[in-house]
Parts: structure tokens; sequence; C-alpha cells
């Protein structure tokens, strides 16, 4: 064999090539390929869902997300950061980047999605509601809130309730405006204008949609966009999604991480690791040697080194 | 005269490292003859159908292909554009492995190639979310969790729509093209890596 030091100019034998032609050749190829295949399978376009369709397609899982809100008993309303306090977040040992990081977007979800848009509404029942809500310390809004989600999930489906014992408070008229209010958009856009007269920020409606297991996620689950169902990698359909975060997506199918709370920051932190060791592996002892043991490369180059050239 | 000046030092820097005949040759070694080879041409020429039916996605504004048949033909060009350019990048990614395509003071080109592939995926993953259908909505509401509890979902807020359009339009695409650019122009540089059986600085290369 010809033996050559890989970092110096290459003095053997040359071979004519064509960069320029290869190029537009792939081009033109792969060009027609994509379009080929663009026009065999099309893409998917599922409608986007809102909090107008949400109650209107499951008006009492609507009511019960709601009342939660108030009862403080959601996913956004126990979060923590960035939205608020309620949680200390997720962790890794001592490293707790998510509760390092702070409230940086303030959302107190029972003001923010409910009571807020309440004052901004034509709804004077609902006002005066909030009202009383608003007059009533912060132990006695509690009570009523969890009396009604408790009331209204063991009625199953019904979207508002009678309070015969009056424990319910002003929160039956909130979530009757509320609800109404969502059934003509109008909630929609107030959720989406608190912030901005032109929005192109859906942070507090979708926070409240994602609430829902019942309505949002029951219609990923359907699609099969669970995180437990490879969800991260997936697409609505049968279309392929973003299959290069397979090993992204592989840990949350296993334990220890499947039923972890800190399943996030373990996972980001082992792919931030993955990564970097992907970076400096041609570093890496052991790894780096494997493709001179395992000779794929007599396979890649075997003309080559079939020919009498490469043995001069 | 050009000794100290900057722009002096910006030349040979830049201009005066590449012979033109380095950056267009007519002639390779005899051994850049594999298949393998054609993959790094090939994520290219898929990327240049990505960025043209890209562009005129962007043109349109992110809901046209919603309403619009043509639109939504371009939109399919442009996801199965990015299926093919992933499919072209693993498999050049593999090859490169296999050739061992770092020796020889390539470690730059292996790392600007790392870094592309990175920076495609958070292109990728910004185009998932600036759909503006069903499936942009739920990748935002579960990648949230993610960003958050790395701390940073208040800086790149998957739910802000507006924010990840002007990423997936504008930083990322042209982080994307530099990053590329500077892997090209290291292969050009340094020319291809020699085969393993000829490399003199592995042990028991040759039989
Ligand atoms: C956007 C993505 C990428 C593009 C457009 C690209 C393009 C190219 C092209 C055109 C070449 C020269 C021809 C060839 O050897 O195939 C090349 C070489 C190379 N690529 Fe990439 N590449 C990309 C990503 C990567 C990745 C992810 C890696 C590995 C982690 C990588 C590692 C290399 C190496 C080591 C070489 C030098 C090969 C040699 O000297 O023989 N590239 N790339």
């Amino acid at each position: 064999m010809m033996k050559v030091d890989p970092a110096k100019k290459w003095s053997g034998p040359m071979r004519p090539y064509d960069l320029v032609k290869e190029i537009v050749v792939a081009i033109v190829v792969i060009g027609l390929l994509a379009c080929g295949l663009a026009a065999l399978f099309s893409s998917p376009d599922e409608k986007a869902v809102t909090l107008k369709s949400w109650v209107t397609a499951a008006p009492a899982d609507f009511a019960q997300v709601a009342t939660g809100e108030l009862a403080g008993t959601t996913g956004s309303a126990g979060y923590g950061a960035p939205y608020n306090t309620a949680a200390k977040g997720q962790h890794f040992g001592f490293i707790k980047l998510q509760d390092w990081a702070g409230v940086r977007i303030p959302i107190n979800p029972a003001n923010s999605f409910v009571v807020e848009p309440l004052l901004i509404s034509n709804d004077a029942t609902a006002i005066a509601a909030v009202n009383t809500w608003k007059a009533a310390t912060a132990d006695q809004r509690g009570k009523w809130a969890n009396a009604y989600e408790g009331a209204l999930t063991k009625a199953g489906d019904k979207t508002t309730l009678p309070d015969p014992n009056n424990s319910f408070g002003p929160v039956p008229a909130m979530i009757d405006g509320l609800s109404m209010m969502a059934a003509s958009g109008a909630l929609d856009g107030a959720l989406l204008t608190s912030d901005s007269t032109l929005p192109t920020n859906f942070t507090k409606p979708m926070l409240f949609l994602a609430d829902s297991d019942g309505y949002f996620g029951a219609l990923a689950t359907k699609q099969h966009l669970g995180g437990d169902q490879w969800g991260v990698m997936n697409e609505t359909g049968s279309w392929p999604g973003q299959s290069w975060l397979w090993l992204f997506s592989f840990w949350y199918q296993i334990d220890p991480f499947k039923s972890s709370d800190n399943a996030d920051t373990i996972i980001m932190l082992i792919m931030a690791l993955l990564t970097l060791a992907l970076m400096f592996l041609p570093l890496l002892p052991i790894i780096r040697r494997i493709p001179y043991k395992i000779p794929v490369h007599r396979l890649i180059w075997r003309n080559w080194y079939r020919s009498p050239a490469s043995k001069q | 005269m050009s000794s100290q000046s900057w722009t002096g030092r910006a030349r040979r820097a830049t201009l005066e490292k590449f012979k033109p005949e380095d950056l267009l040759p007519e002639e390779q070694p005899a051994y850049v003859a594999s298949w393998v080879y054609v993959f790094g041409v090939a994520t290219i020429a898929a990327l240049v159908m990505l960025i043209a039916s890209g562009l005129v996605l962007t043109l349109n504004g992110p809901a046209w292909w919603h309403t619009s048949s043509v639109g939504h033909y371009v939109n399919s060009v442009h996801l199965w554009s990015v299926e093919l350019f992933f499919v072209f990048m693993v498999v050049h990614l593999w090859g490169k492995f296999w050739m061992a395509a770092w020796r020889g003071r390539r470690l730059a080109t292996w790392i600007t190639g790392v870094v592309a592939f990175m920076a495609s995926i958070m292109t990728a993953f910004t185009g998932y979310l600036i759909q503006t259908n069903f499936d942009s909505q739920w990748i935002a509401s579960e990648a949230k969790d993610g960003f958050n509890s790395m701390g940073i979902g208040a800086y790149f807020n998957a739910l802000n729509t507006g924010q990840a359009i002007l990423l997936h339009v504008s930083l990322l695409p042209l982080a994307l093209g530099g990053i590329v650019a500077w892997h090209i122009i290291l292969v050009r540089r340094k020319g291809v890596v020699p085969p393993i059986d000829n490399d003199v600085t592995i042990e028991g290369s040759s039989k």
C-alpha cells in the first residue's frame, strides 16, 4: 500500500471531476424528486384549535378546567417558572435551571384566564360575580372553587350546576360567563390582545388550552402525538415528522425517565452531553478507532483499493 | 506596502489562502470515486430546494398555504425537501464517520458539520412551530416544557409564534447557510481526506 500523510496535499494520481456539473445535476434530480414526492404524498394540515372550538366541542371539560384555573389545580396554575412561583420546577440534583431563571413571563391563571377577561365583557351577571370573588379572602375563594371543581368533576358532562348548599359562591356565574365568552370567540381575542393589540404571541390562550387533557390532550393522543407515543417526532396523520429527533424522543419511552417528574431537564441534559460527544467524537478514545476496527471503509473505497495505483 | 493594514491582513487571511483552482478544481484524487461522496452534494441540493420553496412560502405569508392549493403544494415540496435533506445529511454523517474523515487536521470540518446538523434541527423545529395548525400548537405546548426545564423558556418561547416565525425565516437559515459555506470551504481548502489504508499515521492499516 502507498502511504501518505493525510495532513499534506495529495500527490498521488488524480482523476477528472466536474464539481459544478455534479451540483447542477444534483439540484435537478433532487428538485424533481421533492416535487414528485410532494405531488404523490402531499402534506398534513390539521386545523388549529381555539378556546371557541374547545368550549363548543367539550363544554363540560372547558367548565372543569376553567374552574381548575380558579382553584389553582391546573398544569399552568401549578407550573412555576417562568410563569409563576407555584412550584419549584424541574431539577437534576442541585442543578435547578428552571427555578434559577425565575419568573420572566408572569401569568396568574385565575386572573389572566378568568377574572380579567370577564371584566372586559358586557356580561353584568358575570361582572357582579367577579366583584364578589375579588372582595373575598383567598381562603374563601379557594373553598368555593375547589367545591365547584369537585362537583363538576363528579357530575361528569354537566357544564353548570345548581348550588343547593350555597358552597360555590360566585364561581358558577363566573364559569357560565366565561363559557359564553369563549363560545362567542371573544375569549380568544381577550387573551390574545391582553398584552398587545396586534398580537403574534399565543402564550396565554395556548397555556389555557394546554391545561385541557380532555380536549386538547385527547386530540393529540388520537393523532398519536402523546409524549409516551414518540410524540416529539411524530406528525399528524401518517406523515413522517421530525424523525431526526428519535434519540430525544426515545428517552421519554423508557424508565426511569418516563415516570420522572424531572424528565425534561434530565433528557435535555443528556442530549446536550451527547451533542458535545458527537462534536468532539474525533477526540474520543476507543470510539474514534471504530472506523479502523470495523472496516466499512474497505467497502466505500473498494474500487480504489483494488486499483494498482493505490499500491504503488 | 500592504504589510500592516487591516485590509491587507484581511486579504491574506482569506483570499490569498485560496488558489482559484483549489476552490473550483477540475480534478480530484483518484480515490474520490464512491457513491458516498454524493451525499454531501445531495444535502446541498436539498437545501437549495428548501430555500427556494421556503422563499415562496415566505413571500405569501404564514397562513397562505391553508387556503390556497398552490400554497399547499409548495408546503408539501418544502416538507419533502426537509425529509430528503435530513436523510442525505445523516447518510453523509455516517459515511464521514466510517471514513474517519476527521484525519489530517480535518477536525474543524467535522465540527462545522455537527454544528450544521444542530442548526438544521433547530431550523426544522421552528418550521414545525410555525405551521399555524394543530400540529404546531401541540408541538409548541409540549416543547415549552423542555425549554422551561432548562431555564431558557422565556428567551425562546415556543408559544410565541411571532418569535418562531422570525427565527425560522431569518436568523436560523442565515446561520445555517453561513455554517454550511464554512464547512464546504474547509473541505476545499484541506482537500478530500485520503483512504484509511493509505494513511501513514494509522498503525496496521494495511494488510
Ligand atoms: C447541512 C449539512 C451538511 C452539508 C450541506 C455538507 C456538505 C458537505 C460536502 C458537499 C462535502 C464534500 C463532499 C463530500 O465529502 O461529501 C462535505 C464533506 C465533509 N462533511 Fe459535510 N455536510 C453537512 C453536514 C455534515 C455533518 C453533520 C458532518 C459530520 C458530523 C459532516 C462532516 C463532513 C466531513 C468530515 C467532510 C470532509 C470529508 C473529506 O475530507 O473527505 N458534514 N460536507
